[in-house]
C-alpha cells in the first residue's frame, strides 16, 4: 500500500506530530510525504532524512503558506490518485484538512486511530475515550487522522528520500489567512512534553496559577496545561486546555493540581504514564485514576514542593 | 440571509458511557440523552447573528430516531424559528450526515451553515468540514468569534498554537469550539411556545442519500483499567516519589 503523510510544519522545522504519523503509515506500506507550504524547500529536505520514507512531494505556492483547507484538499486529492492511505496528525491542521479530503474522495475518514490491527482495521477511541472502538473501513481509498501520542515517533535522521516538485491548484479562491496570535512559550510543547504540570480551577485566577504552577514546571522542565475551568474562568490561554476538545497528552509523569478529574478532562491525559494528583478534596474523580496523589491544600503543597525540587 | 444549524442528540455529557458486555457498543438504554454540547453553541451563535440583524431565519436540522425530535424543540425552544427532522433508526456517519445536509442547503439556500465542531459520542470532527466540500464552499473550523460582514464572514479559529483568523467568502460553513459563547437556557413559555414552531419530518430516501456505513464496528472495548494507586501523606514522600520517577 502507498501511503501519504501530511507533513505539520511552521515553514522552518517539521513538527513532532508528523514523526508519530510516519511510524503508523510505515505499518500500512510505502510511506510518501507532502510539504505543502510557501519557501518550504527546507522543511521538504529536513523531511526526506526522515526514517523510512520514500518520496516527499512538495508543493511551494502561496497558496499552501498557511494551510487553508480549501486550497490544501484539491492537491491531497490529487496526489490520491496514486496513493491508497492520506495519514495527517490528528492535530488541528490535520484535522481541519483531512475530512474535507475524504469526502472529495467520498470517503469516511477515520479518526484519531490510536492502533492499527490490519490493512483495513483500526482502533480508535469514542465517548470521551470511555470506550475503544476497532472499526473496518470498506472504502477503496483511506483517510485516516493518527493520534501522535499513541505511536512512537519515527527518528528524524536516517531517511533517504527524494523530493519531487508538485503543482496544484493553488488558490481556490474561498478563504483568506488575515492573521494569527499565537502563544510564546519558552517550556516543552505540551504535546510531546515528557512532563506536565497542570492546573486546575481551584487555582483561583491566573496571578496564582502563573505564580504556583509555572516555577514548578521550570523546576521539572515540564510543560504547563490547565482543565477547561482554568481556561474558561481565563487564568490561562485556550492552547493550555488538555482534554477531549482540547490537546491529548501522554507524558511520562501528569501532575494534576487543583483538578477534580472530569471524564472530558481524563480524556485527554489518561494515558499518562504516571499520573499524580495534588488536591484537598480526597473524593475527587482524579484520585481514581491518579498512581500517587496527595490529599491537601495546593496553596501550601505546590510552594513547598518547588521549594523542596 | 437563513442559517442552517445541524444538532445531534448524543448521551449527556455527565453520564459515564458503559460499554456492552457484548462488546457491540456502548449501552444507551435509559441513558439521559441530551443536544450534543457543541451543537447548542452553535444553535447560539446562529440566534445571536440573527438578534444582531446578520441573519433571518434559524434552521435547525437533525438526523436521527423519531427521539431527536426532542432535541430540535430544544433548538425550537432557544430560540429557532422551524425545524427539520431526517428520521432514521440507523446510525448515520458523518458522510452520509453531511451529504443530507448538502441536500437541505441545496434546498434552503442558507448563508451559513453553523455546526459543532465534533459530537461527544463518535468524537469524529468530520461533519463540518465534510459539508463544506460536499458544498464547494469555504470552512471556519473551531471557531472562537465568528463576524458577519457584507458577503463575507471573518473567523477567529482556535488552533494548536493560539488563534488564526480567516475570511471566508459566504456561503460559507463554521464549526463552533467551547469558547464561542455561552448557549442560553430555555425560558418555560420559550419551551411552549416552540411546541407549535414548524418541524418538518423527513427521511434520508427523501433526499436520495445512501446511508449505508463505510466503515463496520468491529467490537467495542472498555479502555484498559489503571492500577488503583497510593496516597502519600505529605511533600516529602511525593518528592521522594518524584526522584525515584527520575524527574527531579
Amino acid at each position: 500500500m502507498k501511503t501519504l503523510v501530511l507533513v505539520e510544519h511552521d515553514n522552518s522545522s517539521v513538527k513532532d506530530a508528523t514523526l508519530s504519523t510516519v511510524t503508523a503509515a510505515s505499518k500500512l506500506g510505502e510511506v510518501h510525504l507532502l510539504v505543502a507550504g510557501k519557501g518550504c524547500a527546507g522543511v521538504a529536505d529536513a523531511a526526506a532524512k526522515i526514517a523510512g520514507v520514500g518520496k516527499v512531494h512538495l508543493a511551494d505556492d502561496a497558496a499552501y503558506e498557511h494551510q487553508l483547507a480549501e486550497n490544501l484538499a484539491p492537491l491531497i486529492v490529487d496526489l490520491m490518485g496514486h496513493h491508497d492511505a492520506f495519514l495527517a496528525p490528528a492535530t488541528t491542521t490535520g484535522k481541519n484538512v483531512a475530512p474535507r479530503v475524504a469526502a472529495l474522495l467520498d470517503v469516511m475518514q477515520v479518526s484519531e486511530i490510536i492502533g492499527i490491527e490490519g490493512d483495513k482495521t483500526f482502533v480508535r477511541p469514542i465517548y470521551a475515550g470511555n470506550a475503544i472502538a476497532t472499526v473496518e473501513s470498506s472504502d477503496p481509498k483511506l483517510v485516516i487522522t493518527v493520534r501522535g501520542t499513541a505511536f512512537d515517533k519515527a527518528a528524524s535522521e536516517g531517511g533517504a528520500g527524494t523530493v519531487e516538485a508538485v503543482s496544484g491548484a493553488g488558490d481556490a479562491g474561498l478563504s483568506t489567512f488575515q492573521g494569527s496570535e499565537l502563544a510564546k512559550s519558552e517550556r516543552p510543547e505540551l504535546t510531546s512534553a515528557k512532563v506536565i504540570v497542570s492546573g486546575g480551577r481551584a487555582l483561583k485566577d491566573s496571578e496564582t496559577f502563573k505564580e504556583l504552577i509555572f516555577p514548578l514546571a521550570d523546576k521539572l522542565n515540564a510543560g504547563v496545561g490547565a482543565s477547561r475551568a482554568a481556561v474558561d474562568a481565563g487564568y490561562v490561554p485556550n492552547d493550555f486546555q488538555v482534554g477531549q476538545t482540547g490537546k491529548i497528552v501522554a507524558p511520562e509523569v501528569y501532575i494534576a493540581v487543583g483538578i477534580s478529574g472530569a471524564i472530558q478532562h481524563l480524556a485527554g491525559m489518561k494515558d499518562s504514564k504516571t499520573i499524580i494528583a495534588i488536591n484537598k478534596d480526597e473524593d475527587a474523580p482524579i484520585f481514581q485514576v491518579a498512581d500517587i496523589g496527595l490529599v491537601g491544600d495546593l496553596f501550601k503543597i505546590v510552594p513547598e514542593l518547588t521549594g523542596k525540587l | 440571509m437563513k442559517i442552517l444549524v445541524p444538532v445531534k442528540r448524543v448521551i449527556d455529557y455527565n453520564v459515564k458511557p458503559r460499554v456492552k458486555a457484548d462488546g457491540t457498543g456502548v449501552d444507551l438504554a435509559n441513558v439521559k440523552m441530551s443536544m450534543n454540547p457543541f451543537d447548542e453553541i452553535a444553535v447560539e451563535e446562529a440566534l445571536r447573528l440573527r438578534e444582531k440583524g446578520a441573519a433571518t431565519e434559524v434552521i435547525a436540522v437533525s438526523v436521527g430516531p423519531a427521539k431527536a425530535t426532542e432535541t430540535l424543540r430544544t433548538a425550537l425552544a432557544m430560540g429557532a424559528d422551524r425545524a427539520i427532522l431526517v428520521q432514521t433508526d440507523d446510525e448515520v456517519e458523518p458522510l452520509a450526515v453531511a451529504k443530507i445536509l448538502k441536500a437541505i442547503a441545496d434546498a434552503e439556500a442558507p448563508g451559513l451553515v453553523i455546526l459543532g465542531k465534533q459530537a461527544i459520542d463518535d468524537d469524529s470532527n468530520q461533519t463540518g468540514q465534510m459539508l463544506a466540500a460536499l458544498m464547494g464552499r469555504p470552512q471556519g473550523t473551531f471557531a472562537n468569534e465568528v463576524t458577519v460582514e457584507g458577503d463575507s464572514v471573518t473567523v477567529k479559529r482556535e488552533i494548536d498554537g493560539g488563534l488564526e483568523t480567516v475570511k471566508l467568502s459566504l456561503p460559507a460553513i463554521v464549526t463552533t469550539d467551547l469558547r464561542l459563547n455561552e448557549p442560553r437556557y430555555a425560558s418555560l413559555p420559550n419551551i411552549m411556545k416552540a411546541k407549535s414552531k414548524p418541524l418538518d419530518t423527513k427521511s434520508p430516501a427523501d433526499y436520495g442519500v445512501d446511508t449505508a456505513p463505510r466503515l463496520k464496528t468491529v467490537k467495542v472495548n472498555e479502555p484498559p483499567v489503571r492500577q488503583a494507586g497510593i496516597k502519600v501523606a505529605d511533600v516529602d514522600e511525593l518528592v521522594g516519589k518524584l526522584k525515584a520517577l527520575g524527574i527531579a
